[in-house]
């Protein structure tokens, strides 16, 4: 009987050495979502359901108890899914994003707006410029000037139709 | 020879003798005053709706800049305190008549240089804004990196705090941790002088607790930081810009006021000294008359 203890307790080691799931994320975590570009603030410490972001190493969506991470953003178009369900989207030049431990998420873009203020013949036009500059431009720095502009038409175009 | 020294030297020193002000004096004063109320008084109003804009700009620019320096908090990046190279970015402006914005600053700076410089560690100070580098060239213009000029003209940018900032990471000096100094906006009739730590791309990534963060590479890590520092110091510019113009609206209201009261007193003076002129008047005619 003694020995069944002893075994039993030696077994009960060995047991804890079992691996179980990761804990499920605790229901608690809501994002704190933080969107906002140097003249306005689009969301303050709101609570939304997703958010989704283009980064220069790709485009990802955010959700609460996402992991931490730091990322840099591409002109491109932010989505965010509020609570009930709407969504709205930005289109953002360039900017940050980061997603703290508490599952707050800060997202700071140079320049933001709306996409329904966007124009589509606008951006189009301004996408064939750069294009047209593109061949003229010699030095690095007129080079990557226009390259940026392409990139960020093409985004706009890509966004609006 | 001695004796004609001291006679020359013996000339009679009388003293300070005020002489009636005669009523020409105190209309010249008078005019003078009356013309220096006018310009502070409008000097006041312009200030007074710069502010107002100011501040509307304020509230989106606060929220950006506590966004930026979250990760900071919230990470808890500590600069290793045996670091030797120091930053100190100083914001004010270009213009004066607004209290004592650029003088905290510099005193400020001042303090931060002695207690670094103490401890043996090297300080370098980027100047944003002319009056700071007029009081600062003299004493510690060997610690000055970069002097920023045309600032406070117009409201600050993003623009311009970029511009700072590529100027500033390609001045080649690889500081470990600095501090920006800048005046926080806290009413219209108080502001404080108030600092925020700027951290390097090494500090940030060898923090312990960076490690929590996920699939960063030193390149989008680069880029991050260098894009904190411009969220950092566009935050240092619009605080400064709201301070000082509140700063000079209520030293140019103090200001006009200062000049109303010599204004007042100075009517006086003049109503009295003209009757006294007219008594005087009065009776020479009328000793003169009774000579007769």
């Amino acid at each position: 009987m003694m020995a069944a203890r002893i075994l039993l307790r030696r077994a009960a080691p060995a047991l804890r050495q079992v691996r179980f799931y990761a804990e499920a994320a605790s229901a608690s975590p809501q994002m704190s979502f933080t969107f906002a570009s140097p003249n306005e603030v689009f969301f303050k410490e709101a609570s939304v359901r997703q958010v989704d972001v283009p980064t220069l190493t790709g485009a990802f969506g955010i959700l609460p108890a996402h992991v931490p991470t730091l990322q840099v953003l591409r002109p491109g178009v932010v989505t965010v899914f509020s609570e009930d369900g709407s969504s709205a989207k930005y289109f953002v030049s360039s900017g940050s994003v980061t997603v703290n431990a508490d599952s707050s998420v800060q997202l700071l873009a140079e320049e933001a707006v709306p996409l329904e203020s966007l124009d589509l013949a606008t951006a189009k036009a301004n996408l064939e410029k750069a294009q047209s500059e593109l061949v003229g431009a010699s030095d690095e720095v007129s080079r990557a000037e226009v390259q940026i502009s392409i990139e960020a038409n093409e985004a706009i175009v890509k966004a609006l139709e | 020879m001695f004796a004609r020294a001291s006679a020359v030297v013996f000339l009679p020193q009388c003293g300070q003798v005020r002489s009636m002000a005669t009523l020409k004096d105190i209309t010249i004063r008078l005019k003078a005053v009356k013309n220096i109320q006018k310009i502070t008084k409008s000097m006041k109003m312009v200030a007074a709706a710069k502010y107002a804009r100011a501040e509307k700009s304020l509230k989106p620019a606060r929220v950006y800049g506590t966004g930026a320096l979250s990760l900071y908090e919230k990470a808890d990046i500590k600069a290793p305190e045996d670091k030797n190279k120091h930053l100190l970015i100083g914001v004010s402006s270009d213009r004066g008549l607004c209290g004592a914005i650029h003088s905290s600053v510099a005193k400020a700076i001042k303090s931060e240089i002695a207690k670094l410089a103490g401890a043996g560690k090297e300080v370098m100070v980027v100047n944003i804004g002319d009056k700071l580098r007029g009081l600062l060239y003299r004493t510690h213009g060997n610690h000055i990196l970069i002097n920023c000029k045309e600032v406070g003209r117009k409201p600050p940018t993003f623009t311009d705090a970029s511009i700072i900032a590529t100027e500033l990471l390609d001045s080649g000096y690889e500081f470990d941790q600095g501090t920006i100094i800048y005046n926080r906006f806290k009413s219209v009739i108080s502001y404080k002088t108030d600092e925020k730590p700027v951290y390097s791309m090494d500090t940030v990534a060898n923090s312990e607790n960076m490690g929590v963060y996920d699939d960063i590479d030193a390149d989008v890590l680069r880029n991050y930081q260098e894009f904190a520092l411009v969220n950092i110091i566009y935050y240092g510019l619009k605080e400064s810009a709201t301070s000082e113009q509140s700063a000079r609206m209520t030293a140019m209201d103090s200001a006009s006021k200062n000049a109303s009261e010599m204004i007042d007193k100075l009517t006086l003076t003049f109503n009295r000294t003209r009757q006294a002129v007219i008594t005087k008047e009065l009776i020479e005619i009328i000793s003169g008359a009774a000579a007769l």
